[in-house]
């Protein structure tokens, strides 16, 4: 159970991402997974060249996801954010796939690892990894901070005003165009920091990003739109049910679980969990 | 101009006439150089590959009066079976492979084999323990491996031996070779009074071990097996050993035999492996170079140790040859007839093929043996031959913490 615990944080960490983007722009991320996977090959090539405390290389990674971030926004998504829904899903799909293909072409779909270890915590006949206490730690500081951004900042501020209602924000003279670039950019880093967490736990592939792009769907549905906290409570509820399931049934099952929570989320609670009422 | 055109023709006429005495045999294989197979697929290569050269330097295979040079055609199969079934084909059809050496692996072996068996084509597969594909009725397949339901027996055996009372779990990947492995591994348990008390399969590919291991613990097995490859074999052993698993026995398929077994450091340490050939098990050899050879051989020019996933490479090379040579030629007919003749002992070990038409080419002359990491008296992991006791180079050590 408290194995889920700690890998719930790191979901509700990847899923955050997805989140904003999603709540922000109404955007739906297909790089997500992608980006995912660029977080943990980030950390692996920083780790390799500086064998330094891996949590310490977390912070370049997040300054890349945010500098990727603004590249991919203004490559694929300012263009299509106007038209409909399906546009922008279709350039982010588009983007997706020309990542796992440069990164296939450059990493091949062999597996890595990054072999940096904390000593773990033993309580009783279990042993709780230093590793995964350290990811989940990771991931709550990070969204604390977002939090703190989100609604102790001015640009912040906007962010939250321009999710509100965009045509509201212009008129009060906040530039959409440089909030949004902003908002995805940090919805990118969020999906990075997850990513260079989740390196320090198991071994990856190019191909891996599309468990996380996954677990973030159901998260971020579950969650509701444009929370990031909320997307960190459904996270960590994610991980308490695969905790609580796994001792009774085959792994296996557990992707059969999740998405039968993707459905009835869909269907019974289909602004999330903690959306709150829109006026 | 006159003296010119004789001269040309002369000079090709020799040139064809010294063909003649030099001949190529081309061998199409193809090695996993990308994805989760990539350890284990290397080694095999390495095998055929100081095989092939070592064959040349001495001027090539010597049959009916010819010299016959070895040369390869390889590609990179991407650990994938789509790949095997385009490869094969191509390296048949396009590249006229005479012969074909499997791909590393139960799985990718079965699809290569489809291919060679449609094209009449011999097949020498290594790497490749799953019985299941001699049973499906062919005619060219031979198999170098001892097949699945030998892995475990061994280990089984050892810590009946040691402990009675042991507690078994099996924890291994769902694929051909390690079902291969474990189904026959349970009734043999059952068979000899050892009590098995957990059984889960996890999917090809999985990384997260964590939640089989808590029920593990639950189970309070005192001893695990299973595995499957390098890649989960080896993440398996590090989270047993962060989770700090209170085993008295990890035997694992495939990946502790790998050299680069001994990164995993402290989690490395005790763990068991069934293996098809390890340096320290002297035999005779009836034909070809011995152990030691073939281990100096191997390390000097590769800097590493030879798994034995080399040694089959290099030990299928050698049963070719020797069929070739008594063959007279790469008649294909001639060959399989030589190949399933064989009876013979290398360095590999006992090598003779089933002709049953039930499960032709399957391996029923090698045996296996157990080894175990252990720290040697600097502290440095080594693998030491456990079981049989009348091979073993050290004693089981048990329980490992």
């Amino acid at each position: 159970m408290i194995d889920g615990l700690l890998i719930g944080c790191v979901y509700g960490l990847a899923a955050m991402g997805l989140s904003l983007v999603w709540g922000v722009m109404d955007v739906i991320n297909l790089t997500h997974g992608a980006v995912t996977v660029l977080g943990m090959f980030g950390m692996y090539l920083l780790f390799s060249a500086f064998p330094v405390n891996a949590y310490l290389l977390l912070l370049p990674v997040i300054v890349a996801g945010l500098l990727l971030g603004l590249l991919i926004y203004w490559t694929a998504v300012h263009w299509v954010i106007d038209r409909p829904q399906l546009a922008s899903l279709l350039s982010t799909f588009a983007v997706n796939m020309i990542i796992i293909g440069a990164g296939t072409a450059i990493w091949s779909t062999s597996p890595y690892n990054v072999n940096y270890t904390l000593r773990g915590i033993t309580i009783g006949a279990y042993t709780f990894t230093g590793n995964h206490i350290a990811a989940a730690a990771g991931a709550v500081i990070i969204a604390l901070a977002l939090e703190l951004f989100l609604y102790r900042t001015r640009a912040g501020k906007a962010i939250r005003a321009v999710a509100d209602n965009r045509e509201a924000a212009e008129l009060m003279g906040i530039s959409s165009t440089a909030v949004l670039a902003l908002a995805f950019a940090i919805g990118i880093a969020l999906a990075m920091a997850s990513g260079a967490l989740v390196s320090t736990l198991f071994p990856f592939t190019i191909l891996s990003g599309a468990t996380y792009q996954m677990k973030s769907f159901v998260v971020t549905v579950l969650a509701g739109l444009g929370k990031p906290m909320g997307a960190l409570v459904a996270g960590i509820l994610l991980g308490l049910l695969e905790g609580a399931v796994t001792p009774f049934i085959a792994v296996s099952w557990i992707p059969v679980i999740e998405f039968g929570l993707f459905v009835v989320a869909l269907v019974a609670f289909p602004k999330g969990l903690f959306a709150k009422a829109t006026a | 101009m006159k003296i010119f055109f004789s001269t040309a023709v002369f000079l090709i006429l020799f040139a064809v006439a010294a063909g003649q005495a030099q001949q190529n045999i081309t061998i199409g294989l193809t090695v996993s150089k990308t994805g989760a197979l990539n350890v284990d697929s290397t080694e095999q290569y390495r095998g055929f590959e100081l095989w092939r050269d070592q064959v040349n330097a001495a001027g090539g295979i010597k049959a009916g009066g010819k010299n016959y040079k070895v040369q390869f055609v390889s590609y990179d199969d991407e650990s994938n079976g789509k790949r095997v079934q385009q490869l094969y084909s191509r390296m048949i059809l396009q590249d006229n492979a005479d012969f074909l050496f499997s791909p590393y692996s139960s799985g990718l072996t079965a699809t290569a084999a489809i291919i060679t068996e449609q094209y009449g084509k011999i097949m020498l597969t290594t790497g490749a323990a799953e019985g299941k594909t001699y049973t499906l009725g062919n005619h060219s397949l031979f198999q170098m491996f001892a097949p699945g339901t030998e892995y475990l027996k061994g280990a089984l055996d050892a810590l009946k031996s040691k402990d009675p009372k042991a507690t078994v779990a099996f924890v291994y990947e769902d694929a051909s070779f390690s079902n291969s492995v474990v189904d026959p591994a349970k009734a043999h348990a059952q068979q000899i009074g050892l009590s098995v008390i957990f059984n889960e399969k996890y999917a090809p590919n999985t990384t997260d071990f964590s939640s089989i291991i808590d029920k593990v613990i639950a189970s309070k097995a005192t001893v695990l097996m299973g595995g499957g490859h390098y890649a989960d074999g080896s993440t398996l052993a590090k989270q047993l050993y962060e989770h700090k698993v209170p085993l008295k026995m990890i035997c694992l398929l495939v990946a502790p035999d790998s050299p680069q077994w001994t990164e995993l450091g402290d989690a490395a340490v005790g763990v068991v492996v069934p293996s098809q050939w390890e340096p320290q098990v002297s035999l005779k050899a009836q034909y070809g170079p011995s152990g030691a050879d073939f281990a100096k051989w191997y390390k000097a020019k590769y800097n590493a140790e030879p798994s034995y996933e080399s040694a089959g490479g290099y030990a299928a090379g050698l049963i070719l040859q020797r069929a070739i040579e008594q063959a007279g030629g790469t008649d294909t007919a001639k060959v399989t007839d030589a190949l399933n003749k064989t009876d013979i002992t290398t360095f590999y070990g006992r090598t003779k093929f089933s002709t049953a038409a039930n499960e032709h080419g399957l391996q029923v002359g090698h045996a296996m043996v157990l080894a175990q990491w252990q720290k040697d008296k600097s502290g440095k992991s080594v693998k030491q031959v456990v079981w049989p006791l009348a091979a073993k180079s050290a004693s089981l050590m048990y329980p490992i913490h």
